[in-house]
């Protein structure tokens, strides 16, 4: 009896959320895995799908769209993720320096954060506008007007690069959040330890390269997986700046046509799975490694 | 002890009736359905300046005709009824369709039919003697073995030309182009004298233009046989016509966020052609508020589009009563007055679009509107591409698809190949 009361009201706490989580997470991720396992290519008419295996998620590499949207999905992680760790690292490295009014910038970069994918992208399409020359808008304009024009180019619209471009506004809004990580971060360094190797000799430049740095390890990573996941989810960024576009197609708006446009709901939900499992590929590892570190 | 038990089971509860807030939340919300019995929704994507006035002046009297009745606007923003679309099929699936929505008439339309979303109306069309009143073809749109599952409210026409006159006059084009061969040809001109020559939109803007050029170069039988059981996509003549397709899309300007940034590039003479559906012309003419004010004939005009002559290239907005609709005679009441000459005539002047009725007071149809319900009595028919009426949404899917890549490699051959098999797996 005393054991049960041990462990009982502590499960009775957190049953509805296991629950909830059980039924409305891991209930419909099951579903949409054994969804896109079936042949159900028909949304309306209501045809029981069959069992058909992995084929429908080998038989979409043959698609060219499908190939398309995940090397745009690929340019687009490397750009915004890259871009906004370097960004937001440079960022925290100058405010640790100690600038003057530091609690006013940090707002201030951190303030993009508070603006929805939705908005900002609804502001970029406009600063991204692809006419050059006379009929130049946004961000072209102004390269005309300070005599840059060499600068004009097509942003989202460039065939070859166009996912670079779109990731721009995704570094702007986030390398505000990821300068607030790597600041707490270097917070975290104890000052013993930078005198500890000035003491010894250590040029400043030293200091950074062989103490601070490899104490920033975790929250780089973290930076990393926070950033990853949104990068390969994205959606509203991109239908915000584009529409469903082919030209700035990611797998998140193919499964959006798979399933509204081509009624394919089987398509969608393979589509839905591989976004799942390269998240998972991001995620997994890193609940490993805390999970370790916990029990250390 | 016995306090820290009572506070968990309180939290577990609470928990539990949470969860079942979420049910009982649906329940309420269906309840209070059947309390504001008299509620009318009506499914459309009729937002924008123009068509949302022409919404009003029927709904207007809608509520004259039928005091019992609250007219529910449910209009949906987005053009050609992207988003709607996406909206609506979610509602359908989960059996909770709106009292009647807007369908684009033909294949689109033949994919609620099909499926068994939609109530036959036939007792409507034999209590208002309806099929007295609509073109046959139209009638034949949305039928499926002799029963009849919409209302067409207005006809637009797909296939024409924009132009700004005085553009075309610097470049030394001396009226609108013909044929495909003369456009090209006056594609160059304007070229050379420093303008953009055709100004496109977004990805679906392009699938509109293709439909032109598809009808423009294979012709008005050519066309409409791609559309049949046996098509042949493959042929030399479909390569000639996407060719033209392609040499025609080197012209275009740098791509615009949607159909109207495209038009206002004609209208302020930057852009000398567009090709878009006719609802364009509201655009161009309407005053300020919800158009650019501009004098037709003189700031622009409009032809058939290249080639297109003498074929009018249609669709049609209609709506329906779906099975289950909450409630059903109001959806009737308003399929009335949608069917109505009142109500069409209170449409489609402010919509900018023609009655599908063929009993319409004419006089209400001025400038482009009366040389469009002039042709649409005299043309012979095809059916639009990108506004539902040949292909179903699976297949105009992988058409806008084909075209998205194209417009990226331009390889021809692919892109045949890829309508080919669209063509194949479309299941119409």
């Amino acid at each position: 009896m005393t054991r049960v009361r041990r462990w009982l009201p502590g499960l009775l706490l957190v049953s509805p959320s296991i629950i909830l989580i059980a039924v409305f997470v891991y209930g419909l991720l099951g579903w949409n895995f054994k969804l896109a396992m079936t042949d159900k290519h028909d949304e309306i008419a209501e045809i029981p799908g069959n069992f058909v295996g992995l084929e429908n998620f080998t038989g979409i590499w043959s698609e060219e769209r499908w190939g398309l949207s995940v090397r745009h999905a690929i340019v687009f992680t490397v750009v915004f993720v890259g871009g906004a760790l370097v960004l937001g690292w440079l960022l925290a490295f100058l405010m640790e320096k100690g600038i003057r009014a530091e609690s006013g910038f940090r707002a201030v970069y951190l303030f993009p954060m508070a603006v929805s994918f939705i908005a900002t992208g609804v502001v970029w399409r406009w600063l991204m506008n692809s006419a050059t020359g006379e009929q130049a808008v946004g961000l072209n304009r102004l390269f005309h007007y300070v005599g840059l024009d060499f600068l004009q180019w097509q942003w989202f619209r460039d065939p070859d690069w166009g996912m670079a471009a779109m990731a721009i506004p995704a570094i702007w809004q986030m390398s505000g959040y990821i300068m607030a990580l790597f600041l707490a971060g270097f917070r975290g360094v104890p000052e013993e330890l930078r005198e500890a190797a000035r003491v010894d000799g250590c040029s400043e430049w030293g200091v950074y390269r062989h103490v601070v740095l490899p104490m920033l390890r975790p929250v780089t990573l973290s930076a990393l997986i926070i950033l990853g996941h949104i990068s390969l989810k994205v959606f509203d960024l991109v239908v915000a700046v584009s529409g469903k576009q082919i030209i700035t197609d990611v797998p998140a708006t193919f499964m959006w046509t798979a399933v509204y446009d081509s009624h394919d709901p089987a398509k969608g939900a393979t589509i839905a799975s591989y976004i799942v499992l390269s998240v998972a590929v991001f995620v997994v590892p890193y609940l490993i490694w805390d999970a370790r570190k916990g029990k250390r | 002890m016995r306090r820290r038990w009572m506070a968990a089971v309180a939290v577990s509860v609470a928990g539990l009736l949470t969860l079942s807030a979420c049910g009982g939340g649906d329940k309420q919300e269906s309840g209070g359905g059947q309390a504001a019995q008299k509620k009318v929704e009506v499914f459309s994507w009729w937002t924008g300046p123009g068509e949302a006035d022409g919404l009003k002046a029927m709904r207007e009297i809608f509520a004259k005709q039928n005091p019992n009745f609250e007219f529910f606007d449910a209009a949906v923003a987005g053009g050609s009824g992207d988003q709607a679309r996406a909206l609506l099929s979610s509602k359908l699936q989960a059996n909770q369709p709106p009292d009647t929505f807007q369908g684009h008439a033909g294949a689109e339309l033949q994919g609620y039919i099909k499926s068994g979303k939609l109530e036959s109306l036939n007792f409507l069309y034999d209590e208002l003697k309806l099929k007295e009143v609509f073109p046959q073809q139209l009638i034949d749109q949305i039928s499926v073995q002799g029963q009849v599952y919409s209302v067409p409210v207005n006809i637009h026409r797909s296939n024409v030309l924009w132009f700004n006159p005085s553009v075309l006059k610097k470049a030394g084009i001396d009226g609108a182009p013909k044929t495909i061969e003369e456009f090209i040809t006056d594609l160059e001109k304007v070229k050379k004298s420093g303008k953009i020559p055709l100004s496109i939109g977004s990805q679906w803007t392009l699938v509109h233009l293709l439909e032109s050029v598809l009808l423009g170069s294979l012709g008005t039988d050519a066309y409409n046989a791609l559309w049949t059981a046996n098509a042949d996509w493959s042929n030399a003549n479909v390569t000639k016509a996407l060719e033209n397709f392609k040499t025609i899309l080197s012209y275009a300007g740098s791509p615009q966020d949607d159909w109207q940034p495209a038009a206002k590039q004609v209208a302020d003479g930057e852009a000398a052609f567009n090709i878009m559906g006719d609802w364009a012309y509201g655009y161009f003419h309407n005053p300020p508020e919800g158009g650019l004010g501009k004098e037709s004939h003189k700031d622009f005009d409009w032809a058939a589009s290249p080639g297109t002559d003498g074929t009018f290239m249609w669709l049609s907005d209609s709506f329906t009563l779906p099975k289950g609709a909450p409630n059903r005679d109001g959806a009737i009441a308003w399929l009335k007055v949608a069917a109505s000459k009142e109500g069409q005539d209170a449409f489609n002047p402010l919509k900018g679009s023609i009655p599908a009725r063929k009993d319409a007071d004419q006089s209400l149809y001025k400038d482009y509107l009366s040389w469009d319900l002039e042709q649409w009595a005299s043309d012979k028919l095809a059916g639009s591409i990108q506004h539902g009426v040949v292909a179903n949404d699976q297949w105009r899917q992988a058409i806008t698809d084909a075209v998205g890549l194209f417009q990226q490699d331009k390889d021809v051959a692919k892109f045949q190949q890829a309508l080919v098999a669209a063509a194949k797996n479309s299941g119409q």
